[in-house]
């Protein structure tokens, strides 16, 4: 068995290294996606390898790999990192087999290139959930966007090339914003790496400070969909569906999200974002962002684009959880983060079964599916639920964190933001629930999409359920979850922007 | 044989240019393997120059056995000895491509041209005499101008304009050595080093070292004394302007540091001028990206995109400190091996496609994946996408500047950089996603132009990850000494 | 150095006299002979520098006592002899452009000359 120092470099490049056998067996497509379920199922394992540890309170580290005097990169798995790293791993092997299952029904081209691409972006957002520090972060980081946009133009149709350079001028911009932040907290902290409860205090005066902060939340802040960042995300929607469920319900978006909470927690600490004022600007952006994002999506008739500003809005609730700095926020934002990325991907893994099997993609159109494709309509309506915070569903649990941490943090108009948010969500979901079981023309048959494809979205749908009513069962998530929020949490009460 | 070092690396180009029209006159072939010998003689006497530098101080030659500060001496320290190979060894590889174009080799004077251009740059580095250096520096602007200018009608009018440009850089600078001259009574180097900071504050310091800068910075297509520069690029073959492209510019940068900062040192008007370097560097890293975006040639983009990097080196150089110099060092050796490439890559595609515009990159993944992928990797490079070379010079930069407070400097490279992901990325667009040629012909190019490109990728991706040893071996024992 | 001042005006305006037929010219060989005789200007500085009042050409039968002051500086001679020569061959070249490009477009106008090649 490999080494346990060695698993956090192992489960990186495990799917690097099966790009060039994707590649060699390019005419034979049996072959082909027999290598990237291997190369998941193996990542997934290796990842999963190090719960039990980190579970038990100590990090994976392994060695760092000097590239520049104060340049290393540095893979560790500690509480957060595994948490992402699990979530993305297992969602990535459910993907392939959607995947698989789209491609084929949908008899798509190049899907070397797609599952090349795949493959590197899973190595970068392991990368990304692993970095030890923030110059490992910025190189993952950079690579996942390259690595992305050939997935966003996949179909080379000219609105598919003019939502990847609009997606390319966010993400790069952000990149250059998040470049100087690094290299500037580098030359005010030589040396540091990612440190739980930050370490930039008193590193230099508070003007440079937020500076620093402003420029990191560009940098993060574009992949992580906050306002006025972003634009792209619903153009991005043009990618096939897969593509939009791994990848801008989980991958991308949430190693933004990710990236923001490691600079609240781990970068700058609670008590200094208390202290600099920070944590109430992040909060009242957060807050808009929910509020917008939702507002946003009733007025969509595209399926994958209301989604995706579902999406923007439910992101804000981890930046929100992020910027309250309570104990139960903490946990509530990670735990969203698992929660949410179950959710999602089952909405869009819906939405991609919907089109592959009926060519539909309006939310007008959907009348009577319902009975049609019961299980998937059932899928649907149970991820539609969870992401409005009914119990019994993972988005409960991780909603209930978040409203106890905003009282704990003293901030209750927050409470009224996540429960307004909310009921926006029943206002945009549940309209496309009752049209399709009870309006149209009944149903004669189902007429479900393949299994390759509705397999997948009854998976992803039962784990939000089980996630709700056990939120241990899958991977400890929620024990981590409190865990991560240990680490970094200020001692309640904690008064935003005040005196602690 | 250690001493003579400096001297082979100048000697055998110099021979080989003499020889190869005699050898040209039988088989261009045998003209070409000469120039390639040559090349990698060169290059071995220039590393081996540059590892005995490391190892046990400057390799000094004086030559014809006058003892300096009246005799003419040759000096091998590490930056010279750097830069000294990185001509070398692209002159190698430009030689296997076989230059002008593949199916057009050149006669035998074309090879004396191009060795004559080797032996001049080379002899830019390793010279320690003011004077000489203006020679050498007019031989390889000579061999430049004929290199560049003997192909057709717009190659010529392109080539004349920059001989005039260059000519009277090359007597400012020689009107500037004149004036230190004046003052100290000396040519060589480190004897003026040692004489000038006696005339320190002086009008005839600061007016000389104001003549050799102007002239240097225009010989390396410093905004706004570029305008040569575009049309020269744009209208020569591919595979010559890669060599020139790549190399030229960085070895007046060279004498640019070698002049500013061991020879004149404090005794001159030092923060004044690299205040004014550095602004005019900022310009030209954002105006040079601006105007890259707008072209629909691959080769003038590439040109109007050197400018634009060429602005990088010199903010290094006016930031001043340790990070800053060595990014601009670092950027210096990565930008000249991936421009190199990258007008390979175009002389490629002219070769296949009949055409360098950017229309005739589409679909170019399909019929050359292996170039593509060296586009690819090169492109990022130059955008400044971790882990390649580019990003590291960059970040090196970027903490420079940081630590200097420079902030405006620090905007203008951040901007440059935004600029040369678009026209980089619209180059790679087209490439992998653009529509297809209709009618394309034959498929990756053959292995004698494949292998340069390959090996310039590699090499990109090799600084990148080995820029750490590349700092500590070489680069940090470059640095000149005021600023270490 | 004993030279009057005014050699040196003198020479100044000479190479502002080149430089301006340089920009100002919009013949091509007219351009060209304007660096010439900024390239002359230059040479001229240097050997000014040399001058002396007065001095002897830097002959001396060998082992005789040499005073410097009573000879010219032969070294500037000497570097403008090699400055003289990359003139020479810059000029040829120059020329050989010119003739390759007279022979396409038919004029040495500069303005024609760029106003056709951006066609």
């Amino acid at each position: 068995m490999i080494d346990l120092a060695y698993r956090p470099v192992a489960a990186v490049l495990v799917s690097l290294l099966a790009v060039p056998l994707i590649v060699a067996s390019r005419r034979r497509p049996g072959l082909r996606e027999t290598w990237t379920f291997l190369a998941a199922a193996a990542k997934l394992g290796l990842v999963a390898s190090m719960l039990p540890t980190v579970i038990g309170g100590e990090r994976v580290d392994a060695a760092p790999l000097e590239l520049a005097p104060g340049f290393a990169l540095h893979l560790r798995a500690d509480a957060f990192g595994i948490v992402f790293a699990t979530l993305a791993s297992a969602l990535w092997l459910v993907t392939s087999v959607y995947s698989v299952g789209y491609m084929r029904a949908g008899k798509e081209p190049r899907q070397t290139g797609y599952f090349v691409a795949f493959a590197v972006c899973l190595s970068a957002t392991i990368g990304i959930a692993l970095a030890a520090n923030l110059v490992t972060f910025l190189v993952f980081y950079e690579v996942l966007t390259v690595a992305t946009y050939p997935l966003v133009i996949h179909s080379r149709s000219p609105e598919a090339k003019r939502a990847g350079r609009r997606y390319l001028a966010y993400t790069m911009l952000a990149g250059q914003a998040l470049l100087v932040a690094v290299v500037w907290t580098a030359a005010i902290a030589p040396g540091e790496e990612l440190r739980a409860g930050g370490f930039l205090a008193g590193r230099a005066g508070p003007a440079v400070l937020v500076a620093i902060f402003v420029l990191f939340m560009i940098g993060c802040g574009a992949k992580a969909a906050l306002l006025p960042l972003h634009g792209w995300l619903p153009d991005a929607m043009i990618a096939p569906t897969p593509v939009s469920a791994l990848l801008h319900a989980v991958a991308v978006v949430k190693a933004g999200v990710f990236g923001c909470l490691r600079i609240v927690g781990w970068v700058f600490g609670i008590d200094l974002m208390s202290k600099l004022g920070l944590d109430l600007a992040l909060a009242v952006l957060a807050g808009t962002t929910i509020l917008v994002g939702s507002v946003r999506a009733l007025a969509q008739d595209e399926l994958k684009r209301r989604l995706a500003y579902s999406t923007v809005s439910q992101l804000s609730y981890i930046v929100l959880g992020a910027a309250l700095g309570s104990a139960p926020a903490i946990a509530g934002a990670v735990f969203h983060m698992v929660a949410h990325g179950f959710m999602k991907i089952t909405l869009f893994f819906c939405a991609g079964a919907i089109h592959a099997r009926h060519h539909l993609s309006r939310i007008s159109e959907l009348k009577g599916l319902g009975r049609r494709m019961p299980l998937t309509f059932g899928a649907f309506t149970l991820g539609a639920l969870g992401l409005a915070g009914t119990p019994l569903l993972a988005g409960f649990v991780s909603k209930w964190q978040l409203g106890i941490g905003a009282l704990d943090a003293s901030q209750p108009i927050y409470v009224a933001v996540l429960l307004t948010s909310g009921l926006l969500n029943l206002a945009y979901f549940f309209p496309i629930v009752r049209a399709a079981f009870f309006d149209g023309p009944t149903a004669t048959e189902t007429q479900e999409a393949g299994p390759l494809l509705t397999g997948p979205l009854l998976l992803t749908a039962a784990a939000a359920l089980l996630l709700g009513i056990f939120p241990d069962a899958v991977a400890s998530f929620h024990s981590l979850a409190w865990q991560v929020a240990g680490e970094i949490a200020s001692s309640p009460p904690q008064l935003a922007g005040g005196a602690p | 044989m250690r001493d003579h070092l400096p001297l082979l690396a100048i000697a055998v180009p110099l021979t080989a240019a003499m020889i190869a029209p005699l050898l040209g006159r039988s088989s261009v072939a045998l003209a070409r393997g000469l120039a390639i010998l040559a090349s990698l003689l060169t290059l071995a006497a220039a590393l081996g120059a540059l590892a005995a530098s490391l190892a046990a101080g400057p390799v000094r030659y004086a030559l014809a056995g006058w003892p300096p500060p009246f005799g003419i001496e040759l000096v091998v320290d590490p930056l010279s000895g750097s830069v000294a190979s990185l001509v070398a060894a692209i002159a190698t590889l430009v030689a296997v491509w076989g230059v002008p174009s593949p199916d057009r080799p050149g006669g035998g004077v074309f090879w004396a041209l191009f060795l004559l251009l080797v032996a001049g740059l080379v002899g830019i580095a390793v010279t320690g005499d003011l004077f000489n250096l203006f020679v050498f520096l007019e031989i390889s602007a000579l061999a430049g101008y004929a290199l560049l200018g003997a192909h057709d009608a717009r190659s010529r009018v392109a080539g004349f304009r920059y001989l005039l440009v260059g000519t009277v850089a090359g007597s400012f600078y020689l009107l500037g050595v004149g004036y230190l001259y004046a003052l100290t009574g000396t040519l060589n180097m480190a004897d003026m080093a040692a004489r000038l900071p006696a005339h320190a504050g002086s009008p005839l310091v600061t007016l000389g070292v104001a003549l050799i800068v102007a002239g240097l910075a225009a010989k390396s297509a410093l905004f706004p004394l570029h305008g040569w520069l575009p049309d020269a690029y744009a209208y020569a073959p591919p595979a010559v302007v890669a060599f020139v492209a790549a190399v030229a510019s960085k070895v007046s940068v060279y004498a640019l540091i070698r002049i500013l900062f061991d020879v004149v040192g404090s005794a001159g008007p030092l923060s004044t001028l690299l205040g004014i370097l550095g602004w005019t560097a900022a310009a030209a890293s954002v105006a040079g990206a601006g105007m890259a975006i707008a072209q629909q040639d691959f080769r003038r983009l590439l040109a109007y995109s050197s400018v634009s990097q060429m602005g990088y080196i010199f903010l290094g150089l006016a930031i001043g400190n340790e990070a800053a110099f060595t990014g601009a060092l670092l950027h210096l050796v990565s930008h000249a091996v991936m421009k190199a490439n990258l007008f390979l890559v175009a002389g490629g595609v002219l070769w296949r496609r009949g055409g360098c515009r950017l229309d005739d990159f589409g679909g170019l993944s399909r019929q050359m994946p292996v170039t593509t992928t060296a586009l690819a990797v090169t492109a990022l490079s130059m955008a400044g996408l971790p882990p390649t070379a580019g990003f590291f010079s960059k970040y090196y930069l970027v903490l420079g500047a940081i630590q200097e407070g420079a902030w405006w400097w620090l905007g203008a490279i951040v901007l440059s950089t935004l600029l040369g992901i678009a026209y980089l990325l619209g180059v790679l667009e087209r490439a992998w996603f653009g529509e297809r040629a209709s009618d394309e012909v034959g498929g990756e190019l053959p292995p004698r132009l494949l292998v340069p490109i390959v090996t310039l990728t590699a090499a990109v991706l090799a600084i990148g990850l080995f820029n750490q040893d590349l700092v500590e071996v070489v680069l940090r024992h470059a640095l000149p000494a005021s600023v270490r | 150095m004993t030279a009057l001042p005014l050699d040196y005006w003198l020479t100044a305006g000479l190479l502002l006299v080149g430089l301006y037929g340089l920009i100002a010219s919009p013949n091509l060989l007219r351009k060209l002979m304007s660096l010439n005789i900024l390239q002359a200007s230059i040479i001229v500085f240097f050997i000014q520098l040399g001058a002396k009042t007065g001095a002897a050409p830097p002959f001396a039968p060998e082992h005789a006592e040499v005073v410097a002051a009573d000879y010219v500086n032969p070294l500037p001679q000497t570097l403008m002899l090699t400055a003289i020569v990359v003139g020479v061959a810059t000029t040829g070249l120059a020329l050989a452009l010119l003739i390759g490009i007279h022979r396409h477009f038919g004029t040495l106008d500069e303005a024609d000359i760029l106003r056709r090649l951006r066609e």
